[in-house]
């Protein structure tokens, strides 16, 4: 019985990769394999139509790339702050309402995204169309924040108080030992904190879809409108592609290869923190 | 360091030390106050600056949140009212409520809660307490965590994939509840083993000693103890099941419903959904209305959050 429920998870993956293998396989039995890797036109809704994946790519990694930079910044400085210098109390108080913004929905981010950020932007910088990719990514960055912070302030909370001690009584100051003993004792945790941060922000699709616009678009500007690949796939399951049809098939290919990212970057994070952690 | 009360070797050797670390801070002639002094001055402010630094970063994060709410608040507490949640939507702001989404939503968290809960906690109990310890119940432990990991748009074409065409089950409540099920099940199960790894050996030891058998003592000690740890873990899985889009986006579609479902094979929509399809609408009026739905979904949130932390801080135990 129990023996039942624990294959319904590994039953799911094999439907994962069955179903997006069986699809993908028929679409590249059309569009070469090379071409669709390559190509630098995605138009597979126009006359004539075009499979280069690379400008929904591009797309997906200029946001989650904005959202890193954000996440990063704030999400590390967070957590020197809460793990060095915050006391007790207000620690305690930080860290859950800093958490809310992982549990809010991402739907509630996407129109934060369109009717706060966008416009805040457009007053300050030549924005030409209401769909960029900047805003959705600064959006993106706030929500994947909390990761970084707490993931990476776990880490530096397990370097031990002795270490700090030693750097104290040489004399440094709570910032020398902050990036001079901390966080080099605790760096496998903040890369795999972001490594893990920026997967979720390649998946993300509501945000993206919402706020970043629907044209492929092979650029790194971002006040540009883009799509990014879960955009598109929303794009397509919501029109009147019928099903079966090489349009379809797209969705299946590229959601083969936005799996194949984020499984990577998952494996790679959770490799990082295994290798490298020192054990005190 | 006082001025005068530095000898002048002192100042040279501090000053060689300075220079070989990683920041020179004078390479000129003998400065007119000692190196000494000037270093540990610039230490100070780097030190203070980074702590203001550090600290905004701490303050962005919680003005960003402050902002959506307010953001949020402004917008849509105007359109908030009782014709609001009891009304279908329209083409007319004005007169669009969430009747529809609102019991497609508990349709649909009812019946993830009705599959996630036994296969999650099922999964949970066989892995803590009934597997061997061999390469195959380690594969299945890293299947689940990469499972986490997986982008909920693609749990979305699984869905479309396998429940709604090849189970033949169309775009139903019982397909959205599977899809949301396969969505959840890794949170549940990672949950869920937590806190039965929280019991402490001793206690089974002793049910073992009494002669219970492993069934015994996962009904009458483990689960006893763990189910407060495993409520706040499906709450914790069911909300994000009723905040999620993307994969119920795929399944309901942007549907038009007038009518409140009442069988598991009828068609749904849900909050998210919702909202995400007026927040689409280039009408002026539908921003407030999208707001009001979002109002309406964080409220639900908060409420089951504050019942899994009461949970939690009313059964914990430590031992």
């Amino acid at each position: 019985m129990l023996r039942t429920a624990a294959l319904v998870s590994v039953l799911t993956t094999v439907g994962i990769i069955f179903i997006l293998l069986k699809e993908t396989f028929g679409f590249f039995q059309i569009v070469p394999v090379w071409d669709f890797i390559t190509g630098t036109k995605w138009a597979p809704l126009f006359e004539p139509q075009a499979f280069g994946v690379l400008p929904l790519v591009a797309g997906t990694l200029l946001a989650a790339g904005i959202a890193g930079i954000v996440a990063l910044t704030l999400g590390l400085g967070a957590a020197i702050y809460l793990s060095e210098y915050a006391p007790d109390r207000v620690r305690r108080i930080i860290k859950p309402v800093l958490e809310v913004l992982a549990g809010i929905p991402t739907v509630v981010y996407g129109f934060f995204a369109l009717s706060f950020i966008t416009p805040l932007l457009q007053s300050i910088l030549p924005i030409p169309v209401i769909f960029n990719v900047l805003s959705a990514g600064i959006v993106m960055g706030l929500m994947i924040m909390p990761m970084v912070s707490t993931l990476s302030e776990d880490a530096m909370v397990a370097v031990p108080r002795e270490l700090r001690d030693a750097a104290y009584a040489l004399g440094a100051t709570r910032f020398e030992v902050a990036t001079k003993i901390v966080v080099p004792a605790a760096l496998p945790g903040i890369v795999a904190s972001f490594i893990l941060a920026l997967s979720r922000a390649i998946g993300e699709t509501l945000i993206v879809t919402i706020a970043a616009g629907a044209t492929p678009n092979l650029t790194i500007n971002p006040l540009e409108s883009i799509q990014t690949m879960t955009a598109y796939i929303v794009q397509v399951s919501l029109g009147e592609t019928p099903q079966g049809t090489l349009v379809f098939k797209t969705i299946f290919a590229v959601a083969f290869l936005l799996f194949l990212m984020t499984l990577a970057m998952n494996i790679f994070g959770r490799w990082v923190v295994r290798r490298y952690t020192e054990k005190y | 360091m006082e001025r005068q009360q530095t000898p002048p070797g002192t100042v040279r050797v501090t000053h060689q030390i300075a220079a070989s670390g990683t920041r020179p801070r004078y390479s000129g002639p003998t400065p007119p106050m000692s190196a000494a002094t000037t270093l540990s001055r610039w230490r100070k402010w780097r030190d203070r600056f980074f702590f203001v630094l550090f600290f905004a970063s701490v303050a962005i994060g919680i003005l960003g949140l402050a902002a959506l709410v307010i953001d949020v608040l402004t917008d849509g507490l105007g359109a908030l009212d009782f014709s609001f949640i009891n009304s279908y939507p329209s083409r007319h702001a004005g007169e669009s409520g969430i009747r529809a989404a609102l019991f497609g939503t508990i349709w649909i968290t009812l019946g993830t809660a009705a599959f996630a809960i036994p296969i999650g906690v099922g999964t949970a109990i066989y892995l803590e307490e009934f597997a061997p310890d061999n390469r195959l119940t380690r594969l299945v432990q890293l299947n689940i965590a990469n499972l986490a990991g997986v982008p909920s748009i693609i749990y979305g074409i699984l869905g479309l994939a396998l429940f709604v065409q090849a189970f033949a089950l169309n775009r139903s409540i019982l397909a959205g509840s599977l899809t949301m099920t396969l969505l959840v099940l890794p949170i549940v199960i990672i949950v869920s083993q937590e806190a039965i790894k929280a019991v402490p050996g001793e206690f089974r030891d002793a049910a073992f000693a009494l002669g219970a058998n492993r069934w015994q003592v996962v009904k009458t000690v483990v689960l006893p103890l763990a189910i407060p740890g495993i409520m706040s873990g499906i709450i914790l899985a069911l909300s994000r099941a009723i905040g999620e889009a993307a994969p119920m986006l795929m399944i309901s579609s942007l549907v038009f419903l007038t009518f409140i479902p009442t069988s598991p094979g009828d068609r749904f929509t849900v909050l998210p959904v919702q909202i995400f399809n007026w927040v689409s609408l280039p009408q002026p009026g539908f921003q407030a209305v999208a707001s009001a739905g979002i109002i309406v979904l964080l409220a639900v949130l908060l409420s089951m959050n504050s019942i899994a932390i009461w949970i939690r801080n009313r059964y914990q135990k430590r031992y």
